[in-house]
């Protein structure tokens, strides 16, 4: 039995201590916010706050999570950044089918918490781990940038 | 009272339950739709569905074309698509598949603006699979709009009328002095209003409106169609986690499950041993699937399933079997070997399928004459949510939940495979995460349903992971397209020849095909709008070894690919600038009628509705190269390139801007799409599916490629099939949308046209900019300096 904590409540999972986390969010919790695209670690469907970092969840096993502080998608509109993240989103119309959009949204946040005012180069690093087939990279682009300015007049 | 049903969470039970605060009589949740009218939503009172079907109305024209050609057409409705609850609450059930296209938010967004509802009330019902109540499902061919902006519209328009009627009913007046505005009918004359929840009652009594009493309104007084002022209706579910796809459904005591494939197609198991399989925790069951003799059709692959507790413990068990397969008759199926063959046939005279003057004399008599061929390979369609259904069996009744293009198709194959009636089967539609043709085949709902039935009618989840989806798709077909030409002393093209060879979607559906069927000419090739006089296009044979089926816009890839790259190349050839040159092929603006040219399918669409207007396509390449600045000067190692593709009766010019740095590297600054698709419903939504279309198109021209060897595929994750990402993604993407003011010229398609003209707009601005011509996709490193 291993016990994690995911968004703020600790959860106890009956799962080989190797599963990767993506499985037990999924499957084991019933939080299917966080997606699969790959399994490991091309896609970044499946990101998650570890401790504050962007990480796939898809190749973190239990073992490597427990102990630390898990924070899903569905925890992402409690907090400020994420909350201003999913707007400036919907604000651009970002999401066509929005299946990357989790994992999009939990890179980008991560993003703005470590960079305020992220450059371009900085964009394209943080998030050139994220694929979207649907192809809303324009998009998402403008949609940091735009949460960044939020960011900027209200601190 | 609860049920298992309540652990799904999928976007029809999310209303359902909702549902529940207005319920007047107990409703049963599993008969969600068959009880609309008990649920609360009054408007529907009094009209059981099994009565409407002979209401649906279809069109009895002798030729049919459009929404009349496709199976079960169109219905327009009120009552089955929109129901009223008396606290004012609009419901309308969208009933084609939602996979990013808009389709939930602007198909409803046509029916409440008729009905003049608010859009802050209105909540989008996902509709079952279930065609002769909905008409066709098929989310393909970029038709949903074109197809169902009329019959939506009458839908909206017919329950306004009623619920006017209603209200002049109430206050005993004519109906012609009463409007309804905004979610409630006035009365100017006394200053009475009622609102829709208060008239839904009394609305719901009355007759449906025969269709030819209705007023639709005219396009100044839309509330959103045409505005593009609304925001997706699912985007806060997706923003938030909270969206529900196939994959993620979650039925109580429901187990999981992957399947090992036969890695060829054609082949199946010889034997396996399951023993280390079944030691791995979690997992529960390992049992064989039987494979289907050819033709592939939407029959699954059989192979090995592996159940167990959870999707990881079943990826594991997988892990851990031991299979031999008999690897059948595509053993040595090999992509260079067959690209050889296919070269050869290019170069050999095949079937003559348009042949307008002496092609032969007038290469012989012309100044120059050229010749080109041209590469693309296979490609996977790789929707980032995989192919994933959940199946039950309780009492004889398979319910299923999954993302499906193809919900009618999806039944009839449960049914069949089950062998089960049809009302024994429901598909439920969930949202999709991406569908680019993959999502048209159920081949993985009939999986999922055979392996509930192999487990005694338990829920079973199958998740196909991104290995199955790579190894194991309807692929994109793979193609050689031969071009020559003749140029006379004024270097005006006088001869053309296109051989085009490809294995054909109709041996998935009709083993041993091996032309390319009228849809797959009928895209770009035949119908190729050049004013020529010497033309001819040959199709030589060319068979599958795979599963060959749709990917986003189909043959017209490797089509525009070919001939707006060799038409650059003859520009070249005769000194002229590009875009000059293309206009002076297409000619003077006229309209084509289509089987002049040899085609017969018209996109389904009628030739006289929708001739092949070269007008709109010169429109729409001067727009784009007038928008991208056409013949500025650029910096060095910049380029611009043109393509122009018309396509899903929708007319599309890209300019792309590339720039090519000292070792090689690709980057594309800017991409100018000008597109007339027609009236435009949700230019937003427009906007972003041609946006998604040029990233799709960048990546499938500078990275796709399926491959095989010895039979199997060899890419199978996004290591060895890369998909564009954000840095290497056009920076900035402008489309540039043909104006529409009024609303009675036909639609275009949007979906896929956008797709077809990137890769050789594309390879047209890396020539502009370098020199280098590239006849061969992938470009991949084919720039690289060493
Ligand atoms: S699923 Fe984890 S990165 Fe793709
Ligand atoms: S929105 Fe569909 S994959 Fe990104």
């Amino acid at each position: 039995m291993i016990t994690l904590t995911i968004n703020g409540q600790s959860q106890n999972i009956d799962l080989p201590a190797d599963t990767p986390l993506l499985w037990a969010l999924r499957d084991y919790v019933g939080l299917t916010g966080t997606k699969f695209g790959c399994g490991m670690a091309l896609c970044g469907a499946c990101t998650v706050h570890i401790d504050g970092e962007p990480t796939r969840a898809c190749v973190t096993p239990i073992s490597a999570a427990a102990g630390k502080t898990i924070v899903t998608i569905e925890a992402m509109d409690q907090d400020a950044i994420g909350k201003k993240v999913q707007e400036a989103w919907l604000s651009q119309g970002v999401p066509q089918c929005g299946y990357c959009q989790s994992g999009q949204v939990m890179s980008a946040t991560a993003l703005l918490k470590q960079n305020a005012h992220p450059s371009d180069a900085d964009i394209d690093k943080a998030m050139s781990g994220n694929i979207c087939r649907c192809g809303t990279y324009t998009r998402i682009r403008a949609a940091i940038k735009q949460a960044a300015g939020l960011a900027e007049i209200k601190s | 009272m609860k049920t298992s049903l309540d652990q799904i969470k999928s976007p029809a039970e999310q209303i359902d339950s909702s549902a529940d605060k207005f319920s007047i009589v107990n409703i049963s949740r599993r008969n969600f739709l068959k009880d609309f009218a008990l649920s609360g939503f009054v408007l529907a009172v009094g009209f059981p569905s099994l009565l409407l079907a002979d209401e649906t109305a279809t069109s009895s024209e002798p030729d049919k074309y459009g929404a009349d050609a496709m199976p079960h057409g169109w219905v327009d409705n009120p009552l089955v698509f929109v129901a009223i609850a008396e606290d004012g609450t609009v419901t309308i059930i969208c009933h084609r598949s939602e996979m990013g296209q808009g389709v939930r938010t602007s198909l409803p967004m046509v029916v409440a603006d008729e009905l003049d509802a608010n859009w802050l009330n209105v909540k989008v019902q996902q509709a079952p699979g279930d065609e002769v109540r909905f008409g066709n499902q098929d989310t393909d061919g970029s038709r949903s709009m074109r197809h169902f902006f009329m019959p939506m519209r009458r839908v909206g328009a017919a329950a306004r009328q009623m619920l006017e009627t209603a209200a002049a009913a109430q206050w005993q007046v004519p109906v012609t002095e009463v409007h309804a505005e905004l979610h409630q009918v006035i009365h100017t004359a006394s200053g009475q209003s009622l609102s829709y929840g208060e008239l839904a009652k009394a609305a719901a009594k009355l007759p449906v409106p025969a269709r030819e009493t209705l007023r639709l309104k005219n396009a100044a007084d839309f509330r959103y169609i045409g505005k593009g002022g609304l925001k997706i209706y699912d985007g806060q579910a997706m923003v938030t986690g909270q969206a529900q796809y196939g994959i993620d459904t979650r039925l109580e005591g429901m187990l999981y499950a992957v399947i090992a494939r036969p890695p060829v197609f054609g082949g199946k198991v010889l034997n396996y041993d399951a023993s280390a399989a079944l030691k791995v925790p979690g997992v529960v069951k390992v049992l064989e699937l039987n494979s289907s003799p050819p033709p592939a059709e939407f029959n699954p692959l059989g192979g090995i399933a592996v159940i167990a507790t959870n999707t990881w413990a079943a990826i594991q068990g997988r892990k851990a079997l031991k299979i031999s397969w008999d690897n059948g008759p595509n053993a040595s199926y090999d992509s260079d070997n067959f690209r050889a063959e296919m070269v050869v046939s290019s170069r050999k005279p095949g079937k003559v399928v348009r042949n307008d003057g002496d092609v032969d004399a007038a290469l012989d008599k012309s100044t120059q004459r050229l010749s080109a061929e041209y590469y693309a390979p296979h490609l996977a369609q790789a929707p980032m949510e995989p192919p994933a259904a959940t199946a039950r069996i309780i009492k004889g009744h398979c319910e299923v939940w999954t993302c499906t293009q193809a919900p009618q198709a999806s039944r009839d194959q449960v049914a069949k495979w089950l062998k089960l009636p049809e009302d024994k089967v429901t598909i439920n539609v969930t949202l999709l995460g991406g569908g680019f043709g993959r999502k048209s085949k159920p081949d993985y709902v009939v999986e999922a349903a055979l392996l509930s039935q192999a487990m005694q009618g338990k829920p079973v989840k199958l998740t196909w992971t991104r290995e199955d989806d790579l190894q194991h798709s309807y692929f994109h077909t793979v193609s050689v397209e031969h071009l020559e030409a003749g140029l006379d002393k004024q270097g005006k093209t006088v001869a053309w020849l296109h051989r085009t060879v490809a294995p054909s979607i109709s041996s998935t559906f009709a083993a041993g095909s091996v032309h390319e069927m009228p849809a797959e000419l009928g895209m770009g090739v035949i119908n190729v709008p050049f004013a020529i006089p010497n033309l001819r296009i040959e199709n030589p044979a060319a068979e599958a070894h795979t599963r060959i089926g749709w990917f986003r816009s189909v043959s017209n890839i490797p089509h525009a690919f070919a001939i707006q790259s060799f038409v650059a190349e003859l520009a070249t050839a005769a000194g002229r600038d590009h875009k000059d040159y293309l206009l002076e092929l297409i000619g003077p603006a006229r309209r084509i009628d289509p089987r002049s040219l040899g085609d017969t399918w018209n996109q389904g669409e009628s030739p006289v509705i929708y001739p092949l207007d070269t007008g709109r396509l010169r429109n729409v390449i001067d727009s784009a190269c007038r928008e991208a600045g056409w013949g500025r000067t650029l910096a060095k190692g910049h380029g611009l390139g043109l393509a122009a593709h018309y396509s899903f009766v929708t007319y599309v010019a890209v300019v792309v801007e590339v720039a090519v740095d000292q070792a090689g590297k690709l980057s594309i600054p800017r991409i100018d799409i000008a597109v007339d698709c027609g009236p435009q419903v949700n230019p937003e939504r427009i906007r972003s599916q041609l946006e998604g279309a040029c990233i799709m198109g960048v990546s499938l021209a500078t990275l796709g490629e399926i491959s095989f060897k010895d039979g199997a595929v060899i890419q199978d994750n996004f290591h060895n099939y890369q998909l564009t990402r954000i840095d290497d993604a056009p920076r900035e993407i402008r489309v540039h949308l043909v104006p529409t003011t009024e609303f009675d010229s036909p639609l275009g398609g949007v979906g896929e046209p956008g797709v077809p003209p990137i890769a050789p707009a594309l390879c047209n601005a890396i020539f502009a900019a370098t020199g280098q011509r590239i006849r061969e996709l992938p470009i991949r490193d084919q720039l690289l300096k060493d």
